[in-house]
């Protein structure tokens, strides 16, 4: 053992580095943290630069380039339940209870499924394009890059739900994947809400 | 006194169960691999290979503003050239090399840790800068971005989209790396200390580091935000910068700015950090006012945020946001000169020993003072007006990257290089690479900014007649200062070789990195660090205390033993 | 520190080097010889505020640097002393002090750089209201094509960045507009009210003029340096500078916002004339002149990059061969 000068010198606590390689469960969450504040900075960056070109333009949308409400309120309504059904997940895995986390956790999953399904949809059916205009080119990166972040969430819960098939990877003390995936379905959650009061109701005020 | 290392001579033990070889191989260095150290090493070097390039081009360049005339280079290759020449020594050099070389390489040394939280992140973060590099060389096979570093549209959408959507990819690349990175040396940071180590007697580079890394944290993705607007107006028909669909070109510069107003203080906050170690050790005094400087490099990393739209003055920015930035960005002349004259007065009374790390600090002060001085007069808008985009500004932001970043990283060059490779560098060498350097230097930027004030613009391959001489001190000054990397690379070389061995702490300094094997295991220390000093408790007589402090630990240790 | 010359009290040195550098830093800002001459109204401003700035600056470089050179002969380390310095840690009231001292030297210079870009015109940047009507001609040069994009940037043509009327015009409107366009790599300049349009900028001596200032292609950048002034003319957006030239004579236009290969060859000449000459130059000029504006637009734009380069071949030194390479390399 390394550890008999740490030991002695702190009361046995326990020392961390004495860890080996990527095995720090509490570290993961940390890390996560840091780097979804620092990933919010970057849907920062596009949504002032989207209400810079909103406020520098008389009619926004653009005549032509109008959003539809009512598949989009759909969408949001299925997103953010999916919240609440990958919470009721987490608190499985608190329990102990690996085959409730993962019906929670398959079902969150699917939610994010039809949610890109109905996005897909409605990009199919908006009529205009990338390049249309400021408004559509907005439109389809802001939307398309969360999408992107809601298929990174949906495979993140389906790798943890993979994982969990092995009896004993998670447990009710061990299971930082299972909140990591939980807390980045949330993150995708928060930044829809914003783009969807952006996208879908600031342009029709 | 001597405060030389402990007289533990316990075995190491290699009881853990790693498969890790007992000792890196060269091959090891060429590969993945998720040891710090060898990620920290492997920065470095591929970092000062961009910085040759980026050197050579630099002199190019000089030497075709030696004459008024285009003689040399194509407007276009110039274009290309000066591109290039920024991006790379920001960040193919400055950034990695002081943040991922140095910061990679020490923190987990500094703090007692095995390695960094995420050694896989790491070698990833690492890995990245290759290809990044790649896209660019190959960028200039096409002709290279020719925009600027700013790439300002709608310029970079007119101009050679190949070589400029390559550029694009190669900033993302090395912006994602750098987020990586930075989320692990805060992770790093903030949970892997050695038990005793607290926020007060943390090492200043890891302070400066917590700073840097937050920094980094904040401004990248909204960079990246900006190049992928660039990106799609270049390549798949948008308008986001296009007048004439709508677009607005200055929102760009404010998300351009809103990252690389930042960059500046994450070239140079690491430096900082490398001052406040080498400063002390080589004087043998503590350094001064431990708490201004950690805390003012927060307050640098704070204000620093709010100051971007000073490179916008001229552009189109209302008068309130013209004043609100003046004042912010003088604002940060406090913390900045609190560093300073905390340096200054560390200098003051100490032993100074005239070695190589030592110089090129005091000549970093030196340098950096004076870009301080001509960074507050550019960052009122009144004068800015005058002075914006003209080779007065480049003179400023030489001195301060220049005289302040690689200044900076050469001292931590000869300062670590005992502990990086086991052997020490030759003295005489380094005096000379000092001197050459700081002539060079010196030779170079000053006059530009006489060039500035009178009227010469930056960025331009022909220039008016009347500014022949100047610039042609300018080109025998960058002429020198290529020169001044030859002793260097000589010492570098032939030191790593044939160097007189070093032993664990030729300078007897009182940070962890230098309790260890020069150069240290593969898993940093033999048997774990033990604080028993502050990092730059020097010139305490503490000695006997600490005898009894070593032997009481020692016969802990024996009695937990048996 | 000074136990060895006990002649000489540390008071006394510090007093001396305190006069000498105030002198030197006094004797530097007033005559660095650093800046061209003076031109417009602004000019004097500018440089007094730059000079407050240069003696500011030479003072703290004098005593940093001072220090700095003082320290490194003073503390070096005797032969063979391998001990360490005594013991400082810090100096709460030292650190205070030159906390203060900066904090209140940038708060100062930043109230007075706030007088001074008032006392430009910087603030009434959102233009006079008169020059709309003025401008309106080179909307029409500069209507970039689309008619959605006009439509879209309806709004934007109201805001307008720049120097506007100083406090001492008030709202007076500028006695002379010019409506000036930045195009790769040349700029003109389109007088509204008599149709002339020229390579130079003439304007008459002690007369207010006001240009409106956008770009066709890039962003370019509207120097006169020794006016002091600069705004850099964006696409899509208009920007103002106003000024009074206070001298005649021929000065530089630069164009310092990098706008492509050939930017250093975008250069012309501001021509500042007494109120005779002037009026004789508009006279020769308005029979001349052409009304269709597009015309002149599109006929520099046909131009290759070389043949741009030819007016500036006497100002720029560059001959006739040189020309010639360039055209062959582009």
């Amino acid at each position: 053992m390394t550890t008999i000068i740490d030991a002695s010198k702190n009361g046995g606590k326990p020392v961390a580095h004495g860890e080996s390689h990527g095995e720090h469960p509490d570290y993961r969450l940390f890390g996560l943290l840091i780097f979804l504040a620092s990933e919010s900075l970057m849907f920062g960056g596009l949504f002032a630069s989207y209400l810079i070109y909103r406020a520098s333009t008389t009619t926004w949308p653009p005549e032509g380039t109008e959003v539809e409400l009512l598949l989009p309120a759909i969408n949001t309504i299925i997103l953010i339940s999916s919240s609440f059904v990958i919470h009721q997940g987490d608190s499985a895995i608190k329990k102990n209870n690996v085959g409730g986390m993962r019906f929670w956790y398959v079902a969150t999953a699917l939610m994010g499924i039809v949610f890109l399904g109905g996005q897909v949809y409605e990009y199919l059916n908006l009529g205009y394009g990338l390049s249309t205009n400021v408004f559509s080119g907005c439109f389809y990166v802001m939307t398309g890059f969360h999408g992107l972040h809601v298929l990174v969430g949906v495979l993140l819960i389906l790798g943890v739900v993979w994982r969990s098939r092995r009896e004993g990877h998670y447990n009710e003390s061990k299971h930082t994947g299972v909140e990591m995936a939980e807390i980045y379905w949330h993150f995708v959650d928060i930044i829809w809400i914003v783009l969807f009061a952006l996208l879908y109701i600031l342009t029709r005020l | 006194m001597t405060q030389a290392e402990l007289p533990l001579h316990t075995p190491p033990s290699q009881s853990q169960g790693h498969q890790h070889p007992e000792k890196w191989s060269w091959y090891h260095y060429f590969w993945y691999n998720t040891d710090h150290k060898v990620i920290g090493i492997q920065y470095l070097v591929t970092s000062f290979l961009f910085y040759l390039i980026a050197g050579v081009m630099a002199l190019f360049m000089r030497a075709e503003l030696s004459t008024p005339d285009v003689d040399l280079l194509s407007p276009e290759l110039y274009n290309a050239f000066l591109t290039n020449h920024g991006t790379m020594m920001i960040f193919f050099w400055v950034v990695p090399a002081a943040i991922g070389g140095f910061g990679n390489y020490l923190i987990p040394l500094m703090i007692g840790a095995k390695d960094m939280a995420f050694p896989n992140l790491n070698a990833i973060a690492f890995w990245l800068n290759p290809p990044a590099g790649l896209l660019l060389m190959i960028s200039l096979f096409f002709g290279g971005a020719q925009s600027g570093w700013t790439s300002y549209p709608p310029l970079s959408l007119i101009t050679n989209n190949v070589g400029q959507s390559l550029w694009i990819l190669a900033i993302v690349l090395v912006g994602s790396s750098s987020i990586m990175g930075s989320v692990n040396f805060l992770v790093t940071i903030f949970k892997m200390r050695v038990p005793d180590m607290t926020w007060d007697n943390l090492p200043l580079f890891c302070w400066a580091m917590v700073a840097t890394s937050i920094l980094a944290l904040f401004s990248t993705p909204v960079l990246a935000a900006g190049l992928v607007l660039l990106l799609f107006d270049i390549n798949f028909g948008t308008g986001f910068f296009r007048p004439e669909m709508g677009g607005n070109v200055v929102v760009y510069q404010h998300l351009f700015w809103f990252y690389s107003h930042p960059a500046v203080y994450l070239m140079i906050l690491p430096i900082f950090g490398i001052m406040s170690e080498v400063i002390p050790t080589h004087v043998r005094k503590p350094i001064f006012g431990y708490k201004a400087i950690a805390y003012s490099s927060l307050a640098i990393c704070i204000v620093g945020l709010f100051v971007w739209v000073h490179h916008m003055f001229t552009s189109g920015t209302p008068p309130w946001m013209r004043m609100f930035f003046t004042i912010s960005t003088l604002i940060v002349a406090v913390p900045t000169g609190v560093k300073i004259f905390s340096w200054v007065a560390t200098l003051w009374g100490g032993k100074i020993r005239y070695t190589s790390p030592l110089l090129f600090g005091v000549g970093l002060l030196a340098m950096f003072v004076f870009g301080g001085l001509s960074g507050v007069t550019l960052g009122t808008a009144p004068f800015d007006l005058h002075v914006h985009d003209t080779y007065y500004v480049v003179a400023h932001f030489h001195y301060v990257l220049f005289g302040g970043s690689v200044f900076g990283i050469y001292a931590a060059i000869y300062h670590w290089f005992p502990k990086i490779t086991g052997r020490m560098y030759n003295e005489t060498l380094g005096r000379i690479h000092f001197v050459l350097t700081f002539i060079g230097a010196n030779l170079t930027f000053l006059p530009m900014h006489e060039l500035g004030l009178k009227g010469m613009p930056r960025r331009i391959a022909m220039y008016d007649p009347q500014f022949t001489t100047i610039n042609q001190i300018c080109t025998y000054g960058s002429m020198l200062l290529g020169f001044s990397v030859l002793p260097f690379m000589v010492n570098m070389v032939w030191s790593w070789m044939k160097g007189q061995p070093a032993g664990r702490n030729p300078w007897r300094a009182l940070t962890l990195e230098w309790q260890t094997t020069s150069p240290p295991a593969i898993e940093n220390f033999d048997e774990d660090p033990i604080l028993w000093a502050g990092p730059y408790d020097y010139g305490i007589d503490t000695q006997g205390a600490e005898e009894e402090t070593v032997e009481e630990m020692l016969e802990e240790v024996k009695a937990e033993v048996s | 520190m000074a136990k060895e010359k006990e002649t000489v009290p540390i008071s006394l040195i510090t007093l001396t080097l305190g006069i000498a550098v105030t002198g030197i830093s006094f004797w530097y800002g007033q005559n660095n010889g650093l800046l061209p001459e003076q031109v417009s109204e602004q000019a004097p401003l500018v440089d007094d505020f730059f000079q407050v700035m240069v003696t500011i600056g030479t003072a703290l470089f004098l005593l940093v640097e001072g220090a700095i050179v003082f320290i490194m002969i003073k503390f070096r380390r005797k032969k063979g002393d391998e001990t360490d310095a005594p013991y400082v840690e810090g100096n709460l009231p030292l650190e205070i002090f030159w906390t203060a001292i900066p904090a209140f030297i940038v708060i100062g210079l930043g109230i007075y750089s706030v007088d001074v870009y008032s006392q430009m015109g910087g603030f009434d940047a959102i233009g006079s209201g008169i020059a709309h009507n003025h401008s309106h001609h080179s909307v029409e040069i500069a209507s970039l094509p689309g008619s959605e994009a006009n439509l879209l940037m309806a709004e934007g043509d109201n805001r307008e960045y720049g120097m506007g009327a100083t406090p001492v015009e008030g709202k007076l409107p500028p006695d002379l507009t010019v409506n000036v366009t930045g195009i790769q790599y040349a700029w003109l300049f389109n007088y509204p009210d008599t149709g002339i349009v020229a390579g130079e900028l003439h304007v008459p001596v002690g007369k207010d003029v006001q240009l409106s200032i956008e770009a066709q292609d890039v962003i370019h950048s509207f120097w006169l340096p020794q006016f002091r002034i600069k705004q850099d003319a964006i696409p899509g957006e208009k920007t103002l500078l106003r000024f009074v030239a206070t001298q005649t004579g021929h000065y530089p236009v630069v164009c310092a916002e990098l706008c492509g290969a050939y930017h250093g060859a975008m250069r012309t000449e501001v021509i500042v004339h007494n109120q005779e000459e002037y009026n004789q130059w508009v006279a020769e000029n308005q029979i001349a002149a052409v009304p269709d504006l597009n015309k002149a637009v599109a006929v520099q734009q046909e131009r290759s990059d070389g043949a741009f380069l030819e007016p500036f071949v006497e100002q720029m030194g560059v001959n006739e061969h040189t020309v010639t390479a360039l055209q062959h390399l582009h």
